[in-house]
């Protein structure tokens, strides 16, 4: 029997640790990859010109190293619905192969198309890929649900099975026996298109930052490692004014696009640690960046609200302001607080920012200054960040605006004083920011407070040439501060005020008045639920809706699963 | 019958710990039929193995379970006939309930709920008007524009100052940042006349709005309440334009019942204003202002005999603009206090520039609770260990460059009754942390320190230091993480 076989690419787009390619290869006869792109989507959708030529980038680098194994990527414009039952039909389609998706959406895609697969009598092969493990088995070992915080999810990956080695790169050796064909027309009907087709101006575009593709991604593994080598440190490297610019080890879009496979990387840096430190086991922290990235595609995959407040079970709900001239202002980098707008900038032009420096924005536009809806930051993130992912971009804005997971809210982080620490000379600032380029280090974060003649003297006069700051932030923090305190005590002390259900189970007039009271923060109530007089405690000892879990998770942070459950029957 | 009730209350609980999406799905526990509900339950009272282990596991597992009934009960609507039959046989009627326990599962449920519930028959619709269901209430005021929460219905607040204003005792109203919302909110207030309040709680859950309104307006609505009330135990009224002479009223129909009172950030009101409060309302035990409201004679007028203890005191440092000069409070003023009620908590929340500190820490202060809400220099945090012997809870959220380690160390040895403790963007050097958390012991309850805070050395790592301090502590303990994205 002749074997025809497709291997649809969406991430993953490398030929290196790509099982389910590898399996679809074996037995076929012909293999056909191809990449579905909707040209209409790519001029509504809300993702800006930088991920596209970035996605374009690593279509290109594929394409070129398929041509080496004596094969083409088939670029293909439409709709993967209407798309395949037409390729089955067409290439006589004996077998689809993919790597699993494990986001909501990509999911429910997939079964559509297992479905119309199965209906065509196309077998089809699903691997994992994407993430180092098989997040449901995660998931199961935590008694089926998605674990809340990160120190939970650390808990159960030491107890999963080791990580499965990257599979074998497809080589002319592993192509052998399969062929592609490929038509004289193949480069008009199937070439990767340019940006101008997909309707972006490209005048003026700035080369790219960071170039996409496997090619590129795997030279920087080496170069990372490399240098991580070199410096023989495991830690995470502390935060400067270096660090805030773009990296040539940097990995992260590599990762989000799947140019580089996360075991790839994963094994590599455990090779490299055992060769340094002389075969001591690894620690956890060593793959900090993995597993935060493993941790967030774990949470969301089955929540298909989880990039929304409404509706989302682990999502706090905050009474964000909805303000579209400020998120405006903050999204171009005109908050007139220089360190914000810089990083703003930078993340406009390049498409990648340090991690901090995400902090930094995403707090300024949520719980730290201007009080919006971290769904609108994550919108632009989502616009313009190279590495954002559905699940980490939303997952990592729920964390940053402490709406999910559960992390420290007292500390908001200064929009001035976290910029001056990091970069005390400003270079940062005037390098993205040359509007500024002339003010002093002293007031170049804080440039309002400048006097007159020094404003006059940069050649930038403040609310003329670069805007006044837009917020007070000493009191829309103190604000701030407050409004989540009052958060997290409604969800500590008594469950939902905003849902007139807590009254008690007594029926007496007598004890109904007390608990009213108590709820109303008088008298009865311990001092962890009285206005700020315990800074932080409420969310420890929190048993709002989420926070049940947090707490009894924290219990047995070592412990497995079924420990736990013991524990709290 | 009584067996439904108790398996309805059993389950109820056990739901509402839930979040409230999932609380909504009460919903089809209680169907504007009584018949569906009972058919429904029937189901349940057979397998009554599978209803208590469904509690056992938890909330969201009977969720779930919950979710799974909901075709079936719609199945039963189809079968109504064969249900009737069931009924019955077990002889049952809803209406017959006692209102008490009728009132007892209402109170569980949220206002939308128990409003399906008053349409099942004349009984459970009296009982939605029961008094004891009124008594508190929470207008939430917020407008499509500006917020992202629903609002109370117009309607619905139209019923409640109709009918049952005069039931309503524990108040709160929820405001986003709109000024509509807020003058909707003084509307209500200044139609409340016919009630008497124990608690109203005026809450900017966004900016702070009521500033904006006109201020003779918040003022006289303000006053509706106050002059009605008689016995008001609890007011939070922080971020409002509240002024002096409503102040004077409220001591004049409220000081006998004044326990609480909150206004941080309440610009129109002057030192002599709240000293007025202090003077005469003696049963004041909670007291919530700005620094510079806070005077000796405030102090002694909350220690003079005729006062209850004080219980907590919480003060907001704020800085308007930069360089500002604050006023000390003499120790003597503070010794006099601490005499009085000796147990009392003083929180001080500081939103300062480093260099405004200048008049404080300088002599023995009792503050219990202490937050840094912007960078502290490392002088102040030494004079904190210094001059804060009663300190229960530090946090501090921003500090310069150079290690904490020989200030904490001092807190530790100094503030005895260190609980918890919290840092931000501060640096400590790994070794010194570890001393401080030996010193310090079990006592520390709460230690939230940002990974990035501890300086590994030569002594520890990062990885060690979880170790280490979790053996001092006895239990297990991690510094907090970001994301690396």
């Amino acid at each position: 029997m002749v074997g025809n076989t497709i291997h649809w690419f969406r991430k993953g787009l490398r030929l290196h640790d790509n099982p389910s390619l590898k399996e679809s290869i074996r037995g076929a006869d012909t293999l056909r990859c191809v990449y579905i792109l909707d040209p209409w989507f790519a001029g509504s959708s809300n993702v800006g010109i930088s991920r596209w030529r970035f996605l374009l980038q690593c279509l290109e680098d594929l394409d070129a190293s398929l041509r080496k194994l004596n094969s083409r990527l088939f670029v293909i414009r439409g709709q993967p619905t209407d798309v395949f039952p037409r390729l089955f039909q067409e290439w006589q389609t004996s077998q689809l192969s993919y790597e699993y998706d494990s986001e909501p959406f990509g999911k429910e895609r997939d079964a559509a198309i297992q479905k119309l697969a199965s209906e065509a009598g196309v077998e089809v092969t699903v691997k994992v890929s994407h993430t180092l493990y098989d997040l449901d088995k995660i998931i199961e070992l935590n008694g089926g649900q998605s674990p809340l915080t990160y120190k939970r999810f650390q808990a159960l990956i030491s107890h999963m099975d080791a990580v499965e080695s990257p599979a074998e790169t497809i080589t002319a050796e592993v192509m052998r026996k399969c062929a592609t064909p490929i038509s004289d027309d193949h480069d008009d009907m199937f070439a990767v298109p340019s940006l101008e087709e997909l309707g972006f101006e490209t005048e003026g575009l700035a080369t790219a930052v960071w170039p996409g593709g496997e090619t590129e991604a795997l030279t920087r593994l080496e170069r990372h490692l490399e240098r991580k080598a070199w410096v023989a440190n495991f830690e995470r490297p502390r935060m400067n004014a270096n660090s805030l610019l773009a990296s040539p080890t940097g990995l992260s879009p590599y990762l989000r696009f799947g140019c580089l496979s996360c075991r790839l990387f994963y094994f590599k840096l455990t090779d490299l640690y055992r060769k340094v430190k002389k075969n001591s086991s690894p620690p956890l922290s060593l793959y900090g960046q993995l597993l935060w990235r493993e941790f967030f595609y774990t949470t969301a995959t089955n929540n298909p609200r989880f990039d929304k407040m409404e509706g989302n079970p682990v999502c706090v709900q905050i009474p964000w302001d909805r303000n579209p001239e400020a998120l405006a202002k903050w999204a171009e980098g005109r908050t007139g607080f220089p360190w914000i707008d810089a990083i703003m900038t930078q993340l406009r032009q390049e498409g990648w920012i340090h991690h901090l420096a995400r902090h930094a924005v995403a707090c300024f536009l949520t719980r730290g200054d201007l009080w919006i809806s971290w769904e609108e930051g994550m919108k632009v993130f989502e616009e313009l960040l190279l590495d954002a992912d559905w699940s980490v971009n939303a997952g990592s804005w729920m964390w940053l605006s402490c709406s999910s997971f559960f992390q420290q809210f007292f500390h908001c982080y200064c929009p001035v004083g976290f910029g001056r620490r990091t970069d005390p000379n400003g270079d940062y600032i005037r390098r993205y920011l040359p509007i500024l380029k002339a003010f002093p280090a002293k007031y170049i974060f804080d440039p309002w407070n400048a006097p007159e003649s020094v404003q006059k003297a940069a050649k930038c006069v403040i609310g003329m040439h670069y805007p006044k700051p837009m917020v007070h932030h000493t009191e829309a923090s103190r604000l701030n501060i407050q409004r989540m305190t009052q958060i997290y005590q409604q969800l500590s002390c008594y469950r939902g005020l905003g849902e007139h259900r807590a009254q008690p189970a007594e029926t007496t007039a007598n004890s109904l008045k007390i608990r009213l009271e108590s709820l109303e923060e008088s008298k009865q109530t311990p001092i962890t639920n009285l206005i700020g007089n315990n800074i932080m405690c409420f969310f420890y000892s929190g048993r709002g809706h989420a926070a049940v879990k947090r707490s009894s998770e924290d219990l047995t942070p070592g412990g497995s699963n079924k420990a736990q459950r013991q524990t709290s029957n | 019958m009584a067996l439904y009730a108790v398996i309805l209350m059993y389950e109820i609980p056990c739901l509402i710990n839930y979040n409230c999406q999932q609380a909504n799905d009460l919903r089809c526990i209680i169907p504007t039929k009584p018949r569906c509900v009972s058919s429904y339950r029937m189901k349940r009272v057979k397998g009554d193995e599978d209803a208590c282990s469904s509690s056992s596991e938890g909330p969201t597992e009977s969720c779930k379970k919950v979710r799974k009934l909901q075709p079936s009960k719609e199945k039963h609507q189809e079968e109504e006939e064969e249900t009737d039959v069931d009924l019955c046989e077990f002889g049952f009627d809803w209406a017959l309930l006692p209102q008490e326990i009728l009132l007892n599962i209402f109170q569980f449920l949220p206002l939308l709920d128990r409003a399906y519930a008053s349409q099942v028959c004349r009984g459970w619709n009296q009982a939605f008007h029961m008094p004891e269901l009124w008594r508190c209430f929470e207008f939430e005021l917020n407008q499509p524009a500006s917020s992202y929460l629903k609002a109370t219905h117009p309607d619905l607040i139209k019923q409640i100052i109709k009918r049952h204003s005069n039931h309503l005792q524990y108040v709160s109203f929820k405001v986003d940042s709109s000024t509509e919302s807020a003058e909707a909110a003084c509307d209500i207030l200044s139609q409340l006349v016919n009630c008497s309040l124990k608690t109203l709680g005026l809450i900017s859950t966004a900016r702070p709005s009521f500033m904006e309104l006109p201020k003779s307006h918040f003022i006289s609505a303000l006053t509706v309440v106050f002059v009605n009330s008689k016995s008001l135990s609890s007011l939070k009224i922080d971020d409002t334009p509240v002024d002096d002479p409503s102040l004077k009223v409220l001591v004049a129909n409220n000081s006998d019942t004044l326990r609480m009172l909150k206004m941080s950030s309440c610009p129109h009101v002057s030192p002599a204003g709240i000293l007025c409060v202090a003077d005469q309302c003696h049963g004041l035990r909670e007291l919530a202002l700005n620094y510079h409201l806070l005077s000796d004679e405030l102090l002694l007028a909350l220690s003079s005999e005729k006062h209850v203890h004080l219980e907590h005191l919480r003060i907001d440092v704020v800085s308007e603009n930069p360089g500002q000069h604050f006023h000390t409070i003499r120790k003597s003023s503070w010794d006099a206090m601490l005499r009085h009620s000796p147990k009392f908590n003083l929180v001080m929340y500081f939103f300062l520039y480093e260099d405004e500190f200048g008049p404080f820490f300088r002599e023995e202060v009792p503050i219990t609770h202490l937050y840094f809400g912007r960078s502290v220099s490392k002088d102040v945090l030494g004079r904190v260990g210094l001059h804060c012997p009663r300190l229960v809870e530090l946090v501090v959220c921003a500090n310069g460059l150079r290690p904490l380690d020989e200030e904490l160390i001092r807190i530790a040895k100094r503030c005895t009754q260190l609980s918890a403790i919290g840092l931000g963007e501060c640096e400590v050097s790994c070794s010194a942390f570890v001393e401080f958390v030996k010193m310090c012991g079990r006592r520390l309850s709460q230690l939230s320190i940002m990974e990035e805070v501890l300086i590994p050395d030569h002594k520890y790592n990062l990885d060690e230091i979880h170790w280490e301090v979790s053996k001092h502590l006895g239990r297990v303990w991690f510094p907090d993480m970001m994301p690396t994205w």
